[in-house]
């Protein structure tokens, strides 16, 4: 899908981005850059300050130093009709899904295209079975809602409805999280599948080191109010930051790198 | 840039050639959607899609494309493609192979109407037992409470007294005050045209304590306390508090149940005679006001004529109320299941549900009194 952007012009570029809570310092001096096409993962430990980040990429909360650009405009400057143009081109599966709770399944990934398209009924009911199927929620289960859903179901129809509009990117915040291993997995590749079919840009918060390994292309790792390294999984693996050694070099980070260094 | 270029969709009739261009994306695709049902499709039986057009496509441009040729496909034409992007076709033939599952999925269509009369009765059979159940399980626990007051919860008691009663006076002086202004400004008007300006105290004193007080007090507290109740005790099921609660032993009824029925019929009849204290005086200050009968005047006239049997009827009611108030929130509360939408739907039916029952208990305790002659 051409967008007339070139390749390697940032979508996302957070600079020197500092937020304070009255006294609590959660980003002392944050920048990175996202590129168009790559699974970017925001990465580090509790508290670290990835959420509260996510939520400032999201127009949720203003960083209190700092600017952050979000496909080509600065966030701090939006009109409001620029903003919404923007949402229209992004998705977010939230860690809980937050799916509406008055809706079924269905109509909760109905909800992004009858907000911003003046299509028909029918053809946005057809467009969001196929996304519906395209994730793996089980199609005869689409009439249920949510609170009937168990959690691994919840989250796909939670990216189902992230990718209703086929956003340019997509924001995963904690995608595997209260997932077991297998629906884990499962998820993963549900990931890559959808960056093949549709060509997304993807921002992944999250500490699944499996995750880490299997799905992104590059990662930042978060600690201490600043970005503490930043490449491809690998480069990050010698690095000799204290945190980030704990963080790879732990009896967790030894088991998820193993397979992938005996497939090499 | 070609961002904004809506999706078009061109027939040409002659050769049986039909050329898509533009974006065929969800943004720019209601346009054609609207037309495409009107489009006059080529007569020859092999029809040829030119697809070099077509700038950008996704899922939605995709379905829209997929649906023009089922319909050809249906009418048994063959269809051939020219010019489409690779990654356009891949896109095509993934919409078209989740499109193949969708369409064999079983739909499931409204069941019989027995069924559904089945499913309505069985329902409500089902509520009015759980509400004789609910009934059951906080008798038990008031019970339990008296046999052995230690098992009581009294701090919850007590931040309950506060919140429910100590909290509520301000806003249920001001309107019981009014409420007494209203009746005596209407008496008034009346009363002076008769020349019984002394009624004033008979009509003030007797629909105030017997009937308005306890009244507007249980109408104030189902819609401030009734409904913090029900809301409470549903987010609390809704993020499982309720759970850890059983888990730790403790049952929902002793800790979150009495606590409250106790502090409303504490507070109740103690926010009644509030309520009757201040309404007297607000039909006082308009009787002196219009009618030019003194306080003094007033009040001697009211100890003659107000027996005690008008205020200890409003006083009486007052625990009933309570219990109506405090029971039905908690309820509610109970009944909470699922989401959070469910929590504003019984905060709804909880307020509406006790003054419900509160004026209808009222209706009961005016006809009761009645055939006893008091």
């Amino acid at each position: 899908m051409e967008r007339g952007i070139s390749e390697r012009e940032p979508i996302i570029d957070v600079r020197h981005v500092c937020t304070r809570f009255g006294q609590a310092t959660v980003h002392e001096d944050v920048s990175l850059a996202v590129y168009r096409g790559e699974v970017f993962a925001i990465a580090g430990g509790n508290g670290c300050g990835k959420s509260t980040l996510l939520r400032e990429l999201l127009l949720l909360q203003k960083p209190s130093g700092g600017t952050i650009r979000l496909l080509g405009y600065d966030t701090a400057q939006l009109t409001e009709m620029q903003a919404r143009a923007i949402y229209r081109r992004c998705g977010v599966m939230f860690q809980h899904g937050a799916l509406f709770s008055s809706l079924t399944v269905v109509e909760n990934v109905e909800a992004p295209l009858r907000e911003h398209t003046r299509l028909s009924q029918a053809l946005v009911r057809d467009i969001a079975l196929i996304k519906i199927a395209l994730t793996g929620f089980p199609l005869a289960s689409i009439g249920k809602y949510p609170n009937e859903l168990s959690g691994g179901m919840r989250k796909r129809v939670a990216l189902a409805r992230a990718v209703a509009l086929d956003p340019e990117v997509l924001f995963l915040d904690e995608p595997t999280s209260g997932l077991d291993p297998i629906s884990a997995a499962e998820f993963d590749e549900l990931v890559q599948r959808l960056k093949h079919w549709f060509g997304l840009t993807m921002v992944i918060i999250t500490h699944d080191l499996d995750t880490l390994w299997r799905v992104t292309d590059r990662v930042a790792i978060l600690g201490n109010g600043r970005v503490l390294g930043i490449g491809t999984m690998q480069e990050l693996s010698y690095s000799d930051d204290p945190i980030i050694r704990e963080y790879f070099h732990g009896p967790r980070g030894r088991a998820a790198r193993e397979p992938v260094w005996n497939r090499e | 840039m070609s961002l904004h270029q809506q999706a078009n969709l061109t027939v040409d009739v002659s050769q049986g050639v039909l050329r898509c261009s533009g974006n065929w994306t969800v943004t720019s695709l209601s346009r054609l959607e609207r037309q495409i049902c009107k489009i006059k499709w080529p007569e020859q039986r092999a029809v040829v899609w030119d697809g070099s057009g077509i700038t950008a496509l996704d899922t939605c441009g995709a379905v829209v494309l997929y649906r023009c040729l089922e319909r050809l496909r249906k009418e048994g034409r063959e269809i051939s493609w020219i010019g489409l992007r690779p990654e356009f076709a891949e896109l095509l033939n993934l919409v078209a192979d989740q499109a193949l599952a969708i369409a064999k999925m079983p739909v499931d269509g409204q069941p019989h109407w027995v069924a559904r009369l089945g499913v309505a009765v069985w329902t409500k059979a089902n509520q009015a037992i759980q509400a004789v159940a609910f009934l059951g399980a906080s008798t038990m626990a008031g019970v339990q409470a008296l046999v052995s007051p230690r098992t009581l919860r009294w701090r919850m008691l007590a931040k309950s007294l506060e919140r429910d009663g100590f909290h509520a006076l301000p806003i249920i002086g001001l309107l019981s005050f009014l409420m007494g202004v209203v009746i005596a400004y209407q008496g008034a008007e009346q009363l002076r045209a008769l020349g019984a300006n002394i009624f004033i105290v008979d009509l003030v004193g007797i629909a105030l304590l017997r009937e308005i007080a306890p009244l507007i007090t249980a109408i104030l507290i189902a819609g401030r306390s009734g409904s913090a109740y029900t809301a409470q005790i549903g987010t609390m099921r809704v993020t499982e508090e309720l759970d850890a609660v059983r888990t730790l032993g403790i049952s929902p009824f002793q800790y979150l149940v009495l606590p409250k029925v106790l502090a409303l019929l504490v507070a109740l009849p103690l926010l009644t005679v509030y309520a009757d204290v201040l309404g007297v005086l607000g039909g006082m200050m308009i009787a002196a006001n219009q009618l030019n009968i003194e306080m003094t005047e007033f009040l001697s006239r009211f100890e003659q004529a107000i027996a005690l049997k008008h205020y200890v009827i409003g006083l009486v009611k007052a625990p009933v109320f309570a219990v109506i108030i405090a029971l039905v929130g908690c309820y509610q509360g109970f009944q909470i299941y699922g989401g959070v939408d469910s929590v504003g739907q019984r905060t709804t039916i909880s307020v509406v549900q006790s003054i419900f029952l509160v004026i209808v208990f009222d209706a009961l305790f005016s006809i009761v009194l009645n055939w006893w002659g008091v």
